[in-house]
């Protein structure tokens, strides 16, 4: 009733193609985009302190979506499996520090954009055995970027400016008069400014993958043997998704380390990091945008708002709710993709087919 | 036999054209198994050319030999006038050689309309800037494609399921969709690998009518392997016969089907 195709005729091949083409879609994301713009900065979430709810939940919300989204185009886009994210997230991290100390008066989000492209570099390399060795084989190499990383992060103290304390401690930096990194950087101005990134990167993503590029993205995950008698080039084809997914990943690592957290060692970028992505990449969904915020607004809130439940609700302990909700999350991702391999995101196109055609069965 | 050096007339009277695509003397060896020994044969422009044998005879070897796929130990392959070096398969997907498999090997996860697109692949020039802004020459190119594709569908008759992820079709139509995927590529030369296995007469009916057609629209040379043989004598030109990697015989359908050495290895011997 409220959700229909019919009536919406398309006219042109544009117009067919587009990333919505149901105009229901479209208004959904249009009110979407609302309540992230100009609810949420300034009353937070509903039923939760303002500050807590910018800090611990929406602003690494925004950004471990980009994570995500950048690890979903390598998993779930072109079937490449990763376990090196949380360092590569790193490589973006450090990369920002170095390159902001060596130009502190350029402006930061371009220095975050530019702190991508190391990770980048960094990931194109890592991801070389991925044309030789696939599945099982290739997660323990990235494995063992993921390793190598994280001993650079220790060893190497040029890294972090030869900090005794091991750690990179973030400068305040402004943009246009507002400040955004440091602790003097308001929770509404530092949230709507990984916004703009994860805004500006979801419509990258989404375009990449409608287009050329994400069709061989696609026909490498698929059968690779096919899309290499059709013309696509595994090297350039594998090559050019680790690039683009750990630019995501160097860019949301550097929101992460600049923007949310102020100041980070290398335990922010171990491999149970690399773990929570890649469940929040299976869990919302292989080969879905979408699913990636699912993914991991679901991966992130849960075990927060279990403690809050836990503690307001029942009156117990958030440290035994702490331990009571990764057990619950870990029965709920068997329990998931047994009933729903595809994860979240499918649930969610299941639903929106049976709207189409609601109140009939077929 | 009939001399085909300089071209000739097919029975339906259709011209066939010289020499597009000449196997010489080739040998494949796989450790200690030959799979196909010193087989020559060549495909003419224009030309509806069937590879036919009994199970295990070397025809999809010899499809893959063409494709590129692989690389035989000892022959030329001799490609519009020039001898073919050893090359990757997407290079001699360039070259205008494009190919559908015997078990079906389409991109199950997508729909399609996006398998068909996977064909225009090696056609989409613009680059990656514009492709992550998709605006301006990235979307025409991306409309022009989707138009030709859709011509494609609709000369294949798979409008309707346009849209549907191509994993849950019936295998008819995962056929057909893989002829489509194949036709977006414009090839000069469309190897079938058994497009007709597994399908009901009626199923097969439609994809010789496909077939037909799209060597008469297109002007397609369409090199196939087929175990029906009423459908091989019905739509082949000329017929190279092959068994145990050995070449039997070669010529028209009416020769093949005369020659003892086809009738004595391919249909029985009497007893």
């Amino acid at each position: 009733m409220f959700y229909r195709e019919a009536g919406q005729f398309k006219t042109s091949y544009k117009q067919y193609m587009q990333a919505f083409p149901i105009r229901e879609d479209r208004i959904g994301i249009a009110i979407w985009l609302a309540i992230a713009l100009f609810y949420v900065p300034f009353f937070g979430l509903p039923g939760l302190e303002y500050t807590f709810a910018m800090n611990a939940i929406m602003i690494p919300v925004v950004i471990f979506t980009i994570t995500a989204i950048g690890l979903n185009i390598l998993v779930g886009f072109t079937g490449q499996i990763s376990l090196g994210t949380g360092a590569f997230m790193g490589v973006g991290a450090y990369a920002c520090y170095k390159l902001t100390t060596y130009f502190p008066d350029v402006n930061i989000i371009i220095i975050i954009l530019a702190s991508g492209f190391v990770s980048a570099a960094v990931g194109a390399m890592f991801g070389l055995p991925s044309l030789r060795i696939k599945g099982f084989y290739l997660v323990v190499a990235t494995l063992a970027a993921q390793f190598f990383l994280e001993w650079c992060f220790i060893r190497v103290e040029w890294l972090y400016n030869y900090n005794p304390s091991g750690a990179i401690e973030v400068p305040q930096r402004e943009v246009f008069g507002l400040i955004v990194t440091g602790a003097a950087a308001e929770p509404a101005t530092r949230y709507l400014m990984v916004l703009g990134f994860l805004i500006l990167l979801t419509i990258i993503a989404g375009n990449l993958v409608r287009g050329r590029v994400g069709r061989g993205w696609m026909m490498i995950r698929d059968m690779d043997i096919a899309a290499e008698l059709i013309g696509v080039r595994p090297l350039r084809t594998k090559l050019s998704a680790f690039a683009v997914s750990s630019y995501y990943c160097g860019v949301s690592g550097a929101l992460m380390v600049f923007v949310w957290l102020g100041a980070a060692e290398v335990e922010s970028f171990d491999v149970n990091h690399s773990f929570l992505y890649l469940f929040m990449v299976i869990f919302g969904g292989l080969g879905s945008i979408t699913g990636s915020y699912m993914g991991a607004a679901f991966i992130w809130t849960f075990p927060i708002l279990m403690k809050e439940m836990g503690k307001r609700l029942f009156d117990i302990d958030p440290i035994i709710m702490e331990n009571v909700s990764l057990v619950a999350i870990g029965a709920l991702i068997v329990f998931i993709l047994i009933k729903e391999p595809h994860g979240l995101a499918r649930l969610w196109q299941l639903v929106k087919q049976k709207l189409r055609i609601w109140p009939f069965a077929h | 036999m009939k001399d085909t050096t300089q071209g000739y007339v097919a029975e339906d009277g259709r011209h066939i054209g010289g020499v597009m695509m000449e196997m010489k003397n080739i040998t494949l060896r796989f450790g200690g198994v030959v799979a196909i020994t010193d087989v020559s044969f060549d495909i003419r422009e224009g030309e509806i050319r069937a590879i036919i044998g009994p199970n295990g005879a070397g025809k999809s070897s010899m499809l893959n030999v063409i494709n590129g796929f692989y690389h035989p130990q000892e022959g030329e392959v001799w490609f519009r006038g020039k001898k073919r070096p050893s090359m990757p398969p997407y290079e001699i997907a360039e070259q205008g050689i494009a190919r559908t498999f015997q078990n079906i090997a389409l991109f199950k996860g997508m729909t399609t309309i996006e398998n068909v697109m996977t064909g225009r692949q090696l056609m989409m020039k613009k680059n990656f800037l514009w492709q992550l802004l998709r605006l301006g020459p990235a979307l025409d190119e991306e409309v022009k494609h989707r138009r030709r594709c859709e011509e494609i569908i609709d000369f294949l008759e798979i409008q309707a399921i346009r849209n549907t992820p191509v994993g849950s079709l019936p295998y008819g139509l995962q056929k057909r969709v893989e002829l489509a995927r194949a036709l977006a590529m414009e090839p000069k030369l469309l190897l079938l690998d058994e497009p007709m296995a597994g399908m009901n007469v009626e199923e097969k009916e439609d994809m010789s009518r496909f077939i037909l057609d799209v060597n008469d629209q297109y002007g397609t040379t369409i090199a196939l392997i087929e175990h029906d043989m009423s459908v091989v004598m019905d739509l082949a030109d000329r017929v190279v016969v092959l068994d145990y990697g050995k070449q039997l015989a070669d010529g028209t359908p009416d020769e093949v089907q005369k020659n003892q050495a086809v009738i004595d290895a391919y249909l029985g011997v009497e007893h």
